[in-house]
C-alpha cells in the first residue's frame, strides 16, 4: 500500500505499484540532449498530468481542500529577521471536534517536505495523508478523542503564505524577496492559529524532524501553552552534516538555469531538474544502507546486463530519480530553499549562551523523546544530548529509542513499537490532564 | 494483576514483589522519585498510582524503556554510570537504586550522585556475606548461585558484589549518614532486630539502606 508522500517520503519501503514500467529521465539530463521522454511544461497551460499540476502551483492552492486563515494587513507576522510579513494565510486541516474546555487539541508539526495533509488525501498526489498510520479512526490519535490540527509551514507551498504567492508590494510572485523564516516564525504562525481557537494549552504538540524542531520550539517559547510534546527523530539544533546536506540541495536548484535568480515563475519556468536532485540526495539521508541494501541490493532495473552507459541500470537509480521526478510535482523549489534555511538556522541553545538546559529551565511540559537505531540524519546521540539537557532541569521526560533499520523516514513508516510508546505516553498524559480517552 | 486504579491507568499492576513494596513503604506519599534502573517499571508505576508520586525513571534495556513508556511513566534509556551526572542537586526526594549498585561500574561514585541528586536515597542490594553464599564458596570452591545471583561468573552483570557490612563502611567514607537500614531475609521479609550487625550479615538476603548527605 502506498501511503502518502509524507514529511520527508514514505515511499521508499512498501512500494508495490513501484518500479514503474518507465522511468522519467528528462529531470537529470542537461537540455543539450533531453531526450523526448516528457515534455518539460513550460507554462501553466502546458499539457499532461504534470502541467495541470505545475498550472495549480503557480496560482494560490486556494481551491485546495482544508481550511485557510487569512491574516490581513493590519495583522502582521514579525519574523525573526526583522521583517513583519502581511499579508498572510495559513492553510490547515483538523479532525475530530474541540471539547468544551477545549482541552483535547493536538498539533502535529510536518518535516521539510510535507505538508497539512496528514490524514486526508493529498490533493495533488491523490495519495493518503502522509501520517496516516498515526492518525485517524482507530489509530494512536483517533479523532473521537482529539482536535487534531496540522497547518503548512509559513514559507511553505500548499497554501500558507511562501516565496511561490504573490507579493502584494508588486503584485509578483516574492521569489528570493520573500523574507527568510525561521523554526521560531513557524510557531508563531502556528500559535496565531491556536489563539484563533481559543485553546489556552495544546494537549499534544508533536512531529518529526524538522516537525520535531518546531514542537521543540513550542516547548521553549510557550512552555505554559503545550500540557506535553513529541519531538521524534529531531534535534535541539541542525548539526553541520545536516546543514552540509542542506546546502547540496540549494546549490542543486540554484545551479539550474530555471531557476532564473529565484525568479522562475514570473518567467514561466521551473527549476525541476534542480529541486530533483535536492530531492534524491536529500532522499539517501532519509533511508539507511540496511534499508537500501535490503530493497534493492545491486538488483538490475528492467534489464539482465549493464548497459556500459548512464542510464539508470540498477534499482536504487532508478528508485531515486523517480522520487526526484514525483517530487517535484507537489513542491516548489523556493519553498525548499527557504524551508532548508528555517532548519540550519535552528539552534535552541545558541539564545542560552550555548547551554540548552537553560532554554526549559523551569518548564512543567511532559516531554517524550524519540528516536531510532538506524536513523543517521538525527541520530540518536542528538535526542540523548536533548534529554540530558532536560534532565539537568529535572523536567518531565521520557526517552525511547526506536530499533528499527529504516533509518529517519521510520517515523512515517508503520513501526509497531513506536506506535505503542507514543500511545503509552499520551494515555499516560491523559491520565495527568484529566482527559477521558474513548 | 490487572487492576482499576484512582488515575485510570486500567493495566496498574496493584501487586508487586515484596522487596519493592518495603522500598514503597519507605517513600512518603506525594514526593518526587527517580527510579534508577526500574526495569519494567513496576515500582515505579506503584508509586504514581498508590502514592502519588511525581515518578520518574532511568533504564538501560530497550523493552523496559518501552514497558514503561507504553504504561504512561516518564522513563528514559539510559545508563546509571553516565546519565546521573547530568541531574541537578536535589532535584528529588528520593532516589532509588533497587538491586542495581552491584551491576555499575563505580558503585562508589554512584552512591555519590545518589544523595546529591535526590535528599534521600533508598539503595538495596544482594547481600554477598550471606550465609548460603559464604558456605558455596567455602564448600565447593565456586562462584556462588543463588536467588538473587544466578548468573555464571562469566556472563553476570554483578561485577560490584558488597556484603551489608561493606556497604556500611562504604556510606561511612563517602560521608552520607545511614537514616535508614533493613535487612530483608527469606522471600523479602524484614529480619527481626536481633538480626541486626555481623550477624544480619550473615543471614540477610538482601539489604535495604536510606541515605542522606551528611550536610542535609
Amino acid at each position: 500500500m502506498i501511503v502518502g508522500q509524507g514529511g520527508e517520503s514514505k515511499e521508499n519501503i512498501d512500494l508495490p505499484a513501484w518500479p514503474p514500467k518507465v522511468i522519467p529521465v528528462w529531470f537529470l539530463e542537461s537540455r543539450e540532449w533531453q531526450p523526448p521522454i516528457m515534455t518539460v511544461p513550460l507554462r501553466p497551460a502546458a499539457e499532461g498530468p504534470a502541467g495541470r499540476r505545475f498550472a495549480r502551483r503557480l496560482f494560490p492552492p486556494s481551491n485546495f481542500p482544508g481550511h485557510r486563515l487569512e491574516f490581513g494587513p493590519d495583522q502582521p507576522l514579525k519574523l525573526d529577521c526583522g521583517v513583519e510579513l502581511a499579508p498572510f494565510t495559513l492553510a490547515y486541516t483538523t479532525l475530530g471536534t474541540l471539547n468544551a474546555d477545549r482541552s483535547n487539541a493536538v498539533l502535529i508539526c510536518h518535516a521539510l517536505t510535507g505538508d497539512q495533509y496528514v490524514a486526508e488525501h493529498h490533493p495533488v498526489t491523490g495519495k493518503a495523508g502522509w501520517w496516516e498510520q498515526l492518525v485517524g479512526p482507530g489509530r494512536v490519535l483517533d479523532p473521537k478523542n482529539y482536535f487534531i490540527i496540522c497547518a503548512n509551514v509559513i514559507g511553505g507551498c500548499m497554501g500558507s503564505t511562501g516565496p511561490s504567492d504573490l507579493d502584494p508590494a508588486t503584485g509578483k510572485p516574492y521569489g528570493l524577496s520573500f523574507p527568510v523564516i525561521t523554526i521560531r516564525d513557524m510557531v508563531r504562525a502556528q500559535l496565531r492559529l491556536v489563539d484563533h481557537f481559543g485553546i489556552d494549552q495544546l494537549f499534544a504538540v508533536l512531529g518529526g524532524s524538522m516537525g520535531g524542531m518546531q514542537v521543540l520550539e513550542w516547548a521553549t517559547s510557550c512552555p505554559e501553552r503545550v500540557f506535553s510534546v513529541l519531538p521524534i527523530a529531531t534535534s535541539a539544533r541542525h548539526s553541520a552534516q545536516n546543514i552540509a546536506f542542506n546546502e547540496v540541495g540549494r546549490q542543486a536548484i540554484m545551479a539550474d538555469p530555471d531557476w532564473c535568480g529565484g525568479n522562475y515563475l514570473a518567467e514561466g519556468r521551473n527549476p525541476h531538474r534542480g529541486l530533483a536532485v535536492a530531492r534524491m540526495a536529500a532522499h539517501v539521508t532519509y533511508l539507511s544502507e540496511q534499508a537500501l541494501h535490503q530493497k534493492f541490493g545491486r538488483n538490475l532495473q528492467d534489464r539482465g546486463r549493464l548497459s556500459y552507459g548512464f542510464e539508470a541500470d540498477f534499482q536504487v537509480e532508478s528508485y531515486l530519480r523517480h522520487q526526484g521526478s514525483t517530487f517535484v510535482e507537489r513542491f516548489d523549489a523556493n519553498s525548499y530553499l527557504y524551508i532548508t534555511r528555517a532548519m540550519d538556522y535552528f539552534d535552541l541553545a545558541a539564545e542560552h549562551e550555548g547551554v540548552l538546559a537553560e532554554a526549559f529551565r523551569g518548564t512543567k511540559t511532559r516531554f517524550c523523546v524519540l528516536s531510532f537505531t538506524s536513523d543517521w540524519l538525527f541520530p540518536t546521540s542528538e535526542s540523548r544530548a536533548l534529554v540530558h539537557a532536560l534532565n539537568a532541569v529535572a523536567a518531565n521526560v521520557s526517552f525511547v529509542e526506536i530499533h528499527s533499520d529504516r533509518g529517519h523516514d521510520a517515523f512515517l513508516l508503520d513501526e509497531p513499537e513506536f506506535h505503542k510508546v507514543l500511545a503509552g505516553f499520551l494515555a499516560g498524559c491523559a491520565a495527568h490532564r484529566g482527559l477521558k480517552l474513548g | 494483576m490487572l487492576d482499576i486504579v484512582p488515575n485510570g491507568l486500567q493495566t496498574a499492576r496493584a501487586a508487586i514483589r515484596v522487596d519493592l513494596q518495603f522500598i514503597a513503604d519507605l517513600i512518603r506519599p506525594g514526593s518526587r522519585v527517580l527510579d534508577i534502573g526500574c526495569g519494567d517499571g513496576a515500582l515505579l508505576e506503584y508509586l504514581v498510582n498508590f502514592k502519588q508520586v511525581d515518578g520518574r525513571g532511568i533504564e538501560l534495556s530497550q523493552g523496559g524503556v518501552n514497558a514503561c513508556v507504553s504504561h504512561g511513566l516518564s522513563v528514559i534509556q539510559g545508563d546509571a554510570n553516565t546519565d546521573l551526572a547530568t541531574y541537578p542537586s536535589d532535584a528529588f526526594d528520593y532516589v532509588v537504586l533497587s538491586q542495581t549498585l552491584q551491576a555499575t561500574q563505580e558503585p562508589a561514585r554512584i552512591l555519590a550522585d545518589l544523595v546529591r541528586i535526590g535528599r534521600a536515597a533508598v539503595v538495596s542490594f544482594p547481600n554477598f556475606g550471606h550465609w548460603r553464599v559464604r558456605w558455596q564458596l567455602l564448600a565447593r570452591g565456586r562462584m556462588p548461585h543463588t536467588a538473587a545471583l544466578e548468573n555464571d561468573w562469566y556472563n553476570t552483570p554483578n561485577i560490584h558484589l558488597c556484603t551489608i557490612t561493606d556497604f556500611v563502611d562504604l556510606a561511612r567514607v563517602l560521608g552520607t549518614v545511614i537514616e535508614r537500614a533493613a535487612i530483608l531475609g527469606p522471600r523479602g521479609r524484614t529480619m527481626p532486630d536481633w538480626a541486626a550487625g555481623s550477624l544480619g550479615n550473615l543471614l540477610g538476603e538482601q539489604a535495604v539502606f536510606v541515605l542522606r548527605r551528611r550536610d542535609k
